[in-house]
């Protein structure tokens, strides 16, 4: 047996405080798609960007072909054979493909005798791995699909034996994916090694030979593909922690209090990422969202939550007579965004500034043009109070909180507001376990109270603690509804895609 | 690279040793023109303070540069970069110079102000909120836009004063002058401190800046609506989320950027030359951008920043006169040279302070 | 109207539109590598201040040259240094290019000419004003075309050729050269560049000196071709005409030059203008001298086609983590 295309030793990787890669193996076979599989933030993306060059490991070896390499830019990772392409595309969009393809590989300081050959040498790439693409169009105008190509044709323009391929399905529709796969074969039965990062199983089930898993930058396990299950895998994926106990009464599901009907979002660039959407969330229950990261369920939040946009398809609040209400943002819905740095807060205002984003326009915060300054820093002291922030100072700008500490600043701001109904995304992502407790405690008293709550997570384990039915999404769609009752694999099979538990 | 370093050395030192390099490096140029810096600092400051019509003088420039560094400082809040101030100023003192043609006659000063001041607040914020629409509904940069908006106020102006506003048969190309009781009171109350102050332009157009001071800073810091511009320039995302319309936040902070430049024109127009004439803002509207950007965007920062400059403004003509071979033109370096050190390179010591705070750290554990 | 067509309002046409394509062209290289520069007109002026103080000095014109291309690219790397290094705001910094310009031109020139901000005339050899060229003075005798083509094409000054000539080699550098396309490419996606193992920050820095170049041939043209030394604001406006132009050309340079061309005219008419009536009405010479700043509102509203700047343009390249 050849030497392995690439074999990490012991790479570790922080960026500050922060472990992105904490002492990782990784052999990958030459001639193989290998997988690498992990949910957001595991740390795939970095190692990746180590082995091409853009990062630095803070220790660790790199062996390619068995021999030890050091790869101190992206120049000596191509040099290396190693091709990248990236989760957003590093192309040139006004430029053709051929232009694109050419770019740092001329062949000279002029273009004319270079732009000859490199058109010779990709009419041959295509052929050899049916990439067809016309050299001569305008990257920009062509579809992502596309486009994709055209980054796998760089690659391999360059001389590339290993390609590695960060979450390449994630703007792609199935049907660019099936197509994507099979060029992947190609590459393999042409001898090429593919590394597939991904957080999908149905892919690594579908298409790698081996694959290793990551959770919270380390690598967890190797497995080959073949004696491995999608059970297996969801379990290294999200680890098994301690399913986190949630002291909760049976919920007393009331009247309907918000409902979507047919709800479909399409962003700028005419993909479909909310696909007819229908849910009802009742007074007194808690009704979780699961689904892969990237499924659609940030554009369905921010739709109902009327700050991103719908397409077509409606979105409805219901007075406690069951009467509709109108639906104002803000207005009887409480909205605790996803991503809490990009939007949730202005991290560099006081934290009593940030305790009434969103509510400033609020008679009780000044009747006129005026903020009454009193008024805001009590709300924010009472904020505080109540949430336990620590520390409990107002004065205190946003970014020098914990997460789990801003998190709460925005939780008692859409929470204290006393909505009707309330949306949560992410209630958790990267919070200290202390104020998970306290954070899940509270959505549950809230739900005793009467409330409304729609949660989306990522982590498995809170929505099932957590809610009284369960929706999962899957590119863009409502696969199905599930109690609370159900397992993991029930779940995480929907989430992959797979109805009625169809494949595995 | 992005390492948190306390409040005082962003907001103190680094503001300090940039403001520092830029003082030097003028020094410098003054020591190979052959002349002593430190001697040139003495003149400017006699110029600008050691008699009462140096100190008219120079809290005359300073009324000018408070109105326009408080105009650039309104639109950083939200953002968005406003060169045109200097059109502005232009514009709004056509505004003012109107109210007091149409209304000499008919009022005395004090009657005609409260005119003056929405004329000219009125006519500099329309010329700073179409380009704060253009960006907001159709993606047009405001900086290249204000830019247009300067050159095409000077051909506006131009040919408004050569059509309609000269007097006919005379060859100076000015409106004519207002009735005597039109004039902006100079600030003969301040004679007793410094003797001589009623012989210059200095008029009470630097109380009013004063109070526009006390207005931004309300507005920025003690309204709902500051409140939405800071979050908008802050984040714009959170502003989304938070229900905060970018065409409202634009325009509107544009419209009162514009109408605070505007006011600037009540300073010369109606206070000093009392007529319109051709051009109006003096280059005002380019110190407002080293001025705000010197006094961090904030009213009380910028009066000393404005202060600041309406000394070098004054003190240059002083230095000219004493050091021949320096003209007043030393103060426009200086004014490039804060803009750079203060403005564009504002990070330059920061990786530098980072490196010896992270020394300093590791040397205490 | 037809006077606007006369060969004397032609050769101004050309003449004047020699600096505007020089700076515009300037831009070109800078904005297309994704460095906004507002600071064209404080290199045009520096360099017309350069040439000039050191044609009176030393009595060359080509040390003189050489002096105002040097002095505009020290004001480029300026902005390199603040812009691509420090990662500063380009607008800020670019509007401190044009006051140091400005202020250091007539600080020096007092100190060196004691005539408050001029220069002196440039001697006769330090001018490169063209003309007079014996090899095509027969076609003067051929008659009112020859003499037409004679003023308008073989009697111009260096400047003239070499701005018409650096049109279609900027096109070339721009589309057939490895240098051209990397440079178009790192004003788009610096991060595509990047990746592709070539260094964005050595891109940018060989645009801005490109730029400095340009601006120094422009500023020269002011000071020893238009005129025979240093008047202060001698630039006059002209590198945000140049700017506009750009702006007008959608960043391309045939139309860079087409814009150019339509200024300078514009320009070079404006006394032939003053007082003609036009349909009843007299047209404002302050109209045609606003004209091309309306002209450029009016594009980037996007009443008259899109102008899509460089992508990347005016935004630091920070590696994403």
């Amino acid at each position: 047996m050849s030497a392995p295309a690439i074999e990490l030793k012991g790479i570790s990787k922080s960026f500050g405080a922060v472990h992105a890669n904490r002492d990782i193996d990784l052999t990958v076979e030459k001639g193989t798609i290998h997988g690498i599989i992990g949910e957001n933030g595991a740390g795939k993306s970095t190692l990746m960007s180590i082995l091409y060059g853009f990062y630095q490991a803070d220790k660790g070896t790199i062996a390619v072909d068995g021999a030890r390499v050091t790869i101190k830019d992206s120049d000596a990772a191509i040099s290396l054979g190693i091709g990248m392409v990236h989760q957003h595309f590093m192309l040139v969009e006004p430029f053709t493909v051929l232009e694109n393809v050419m770019l740092g590989a001329e062949g000279g300081a002029l273009l004319n005798r270079g732009r000859a050959e490199a058109r010779k040498e990709l009419e041959r790439l295509e052929k050899e791995y049916e990439l067809n693409v016309d050299p001569d169009a305008i990257v920009g105008d062509l579809p992502v699909g596309i486009q994709q190509r055209v980054e796998i044709l760089k690659a391999l323009y360059r001389g590339a034996e290993i390609l590695i391929l960060d979450e390449p399905t994630g703007v792609l529709t199935p049907d660019e994916a099936d197509h994507l796969f099979r060029i992947l074969g190609q590459l393999r039965a042409q001898g090429k090694t593919v590394l597939l990062i991904t957080h999908k199983l149905r892919e690594i089930m579908a298409i790698t030979d081996d694959v290793s898993v990551m959770r919270q930058g380390q690598m967890v396990a190797s497995r080959h593909t073949a004696e491995t299950s999608v059970e297996e895998l969801a379990e290294l994926m999200v680890g098994r922690r301690v399913l986190l106990r949630v002291e909760k009464g049976e919920a007393n599901p009331g009247k309907v209090k918000l409902e979507v009907s047919g709800l479909n979002v399409v962003d700028e660039l005419g993909v479909a990422r909310v696909k007819e959407a229908s849910l009802q969330v009742r007074a007194g229950e808690i009704v979780g969202i699961a689904g892969v990261s990237g499924n659609g369920q940030s554009e369905l939040l921010e739709a109902i939550a009327g700050i991103g946009p719908i397409t077509t398809g409606s979105v409805e609040l219901f007075d406690i007579a069951g009467e509709p209400t109108p639906w104002r943002p803000r207005h009887g819905l409480g909205h605790v965004p996803e991503d809490r740095h990009k939007m949730g807060l202005v991290t560099k205002f006081l934290a009593k500034e940030n305790a009434v984003l969103g509510y400033q326009r609020e008679d009780e915060f000044g009747s006129g043009v005026m903020m009454d300054k009193g008024a805001v820093l009590e709300t924010c002291k009472r904020h505080m109070e109540a949430f336990d922030v620590r520390p409990p100072d107002p004065n205190l700008k946003a970014a020098n909180f914990s997460g789990g500490n801003q998190q709460k600043i925005v939780l008692a701001r859409e929470i204290e507001n006393d909505p009707d109904v309330l949306i949560v995304g992410q209630p958790t992502r990267g919070v200290d376990v202390g104020a998970i407790e306290a954070i899940h405690r509270r959505l549950i008293e809230l739900r005793d109270a009467g409330k409304a709550i729609l949660l989306v997570s990522v982590e498995l384990d809170e929505i099932r603690a957590l809610s009284d039915r369960i929706i999962v999404m899957f590119a863009g769609e409502i696969m199905g509804e599930v109690g609370p009752e159900a397992t993991e694999r029930e779940i995480g099979l929907l989430m992959s895609g797979v109805r009625d538990g169809a494949a595995a | 690279m992005n390492k948190e370093l306390p409040g005082w050395v962003d907001y103190g030192l680094l503001p300090l040793l940039n403001l520092m390099t830029a003082f030097i490096v003028a020094g410098l140029v003054v020591l190979a023109i052959g002349e002593n810096p430190l001697e040139a600092v003495g003149h400017i400051a006699y110029g600008a303070f050691g008699y009462g019509n140096g100190v008219g003088y120079t809290l005359f420039y300073t009324t000018n540069f408070i109105f326009t560094g408080l105009a650039v400082a309104v639109a950083f809040h939200a953002s968005q970069f406003n060169i045109g101030g200097e059109g502005q100023a232009y514009l709004g003192g056509l505004g003012v110079g109107l109210a007091c043609l149409g209304l000499d006659h008919v009022l005395p000063w004090w009657g005609i102000l409260p005119f003056a001041i929405a004329m000219g607040a009125l006519f500099g914020a329309i010329w700073a909120a179409i380009p704060g629409y253009l960006f907001a509904k159709r993606g047009a940069h405001v900086v290249i836009t204000t830019i247009m908006f300067n050159f095409i106020s000077y051909s506006l102006m131009n040919y408004l004063i050569n059509n309609f506003l000269k007097v006919p048969g005379n060859a100076s190309v000015q409106s004519r002058t207002f009735e005597q009781t039109a004039w902006m009171p100079k600030l003969e109350w301040l004679s007793g401190m410094f003797p001589g102050i009623q012989t210059s332009p200095a008029n009470l157009s630097f109380v009013l800046a004063l109070v526009a001071c006390v207005f931004v800073y309300i507005l920025i810091w003690r309204t709902k609506f500051g409140y939405e511009v800071r979050v908008y320039g802050a984040n714009p995302t959170a502003a989304r989320y938070a229900g905060i319309s970018t065409t409202r936040i634009v325009v509107l902070t544009m419209a009162i950027s514009g109408a605070l430049a505007g006011l600037m024109g009540m300073n010369p127009v109606m206070g000093d030359q009392n007529r319109i004439f051709l051009d109006i803002p003096q280059q005002a509207g380019f110190v407002g951008i080293a001025v705000a950007l010197m006094g961090r965007s904030h009213p009380l920062w910028i009066v000393f920043a404005a202060l600041l400059f309406g000394m070098l403004y004054q003190g240059g003509a002083e230095l000219a006169f004493e050091m021949p071979s320096i003209t007043r033109d030393m103060v426009v370096v200086i004014q490039g040279l804060v803009i750079l050190f203060a403005g564009a390179m504002e990070f330059m010591f920061r990786p530098w302070i980072a490196g010896l705070f992270t020394m300093m750290e590791k040397s205490d554990a | 109207m037809l006077e606007l067509l006369q060969v004397s309002n032609l050769d101004s046409t050309i003449r004047l539109a020699t600096p505007l394509l020089l700076a515009c062209l300037a831009g070109l290289y800078s904005e297309r590598s994704g460095v906004f520069d507002i600071g064209l007109e404080g290199k045009i002026l520096i360099a017309a201040f350069a040439g000039a103080a050191v044609g009176v000095t030393m009595g060359n014109a080509w040390i003189a040259l050489g002096a105002a291309i040097l002095t505009s690219v020290a004001f480029a790397l300026i902005h390199g240094v603040a812009c691509i290094t420090f990662r500063g705001n380009q607008i800020v910094s670019g509007v401190a290019i044009n006051f140091l310009a400005l202020g250091l031109a007539a600080v020096i020139g007092n100190a060196m000419f004691q005539m408050g901000g001029r220069s002196p005339q440039l001697p006769n050899e330090a001018r490169l004003q063209g003309g007079d060229r014996a090899l095509f003075s027969w076609m003067e005798d051929l008659g009112p075309v020859g003499e037409a083509v004679h003023n308008l094409f073989f009697d111009q000054s260096i400047f003239v050729y070499l701005a018409f000539a650096a049109v279609p080699f900027t096109w070339w550098v721009l589309f057939r050269t490895r240098f051209g396309m990397r440079l178009r490419a790192v004003g788009e996606n610096p991060a595509a560049v990047d990746t592709a193992g070539i260094s964005v920050t050595g891109l940018r820095y060989r645009a801005v000196i490109c730029a400095g170049i340009l601006c120094g041939l422009s500023g020269a043209t002011l000071s020893m071709a238009l005129n025979s030394g240093y008047i202060n604001n001698m630039s006059a406006g002209r590198g945000f005409i140049a700017l506009a132009a750009l702006i007008f050309a959608k960043w391309r340079p045939v139309q860079a030059m087409m814009a150019c061309l339509l200024f300078a005219f514009l320009e070079a008419s404006e006394s032939r203008l003053q007082g003609k009536e036009v349909l009843g009405f007299e047209i404002p010479v302050q109209l045609v001298q606003a004209l091309p700043y309306i002209l450029v509102v009016v594009l980037l509203a996007g009443f008259i086609g899109q102008a899509r700047a460089p992508k990347a343009g005016g935004v630091p390249y920070v590696k994403e983590r």
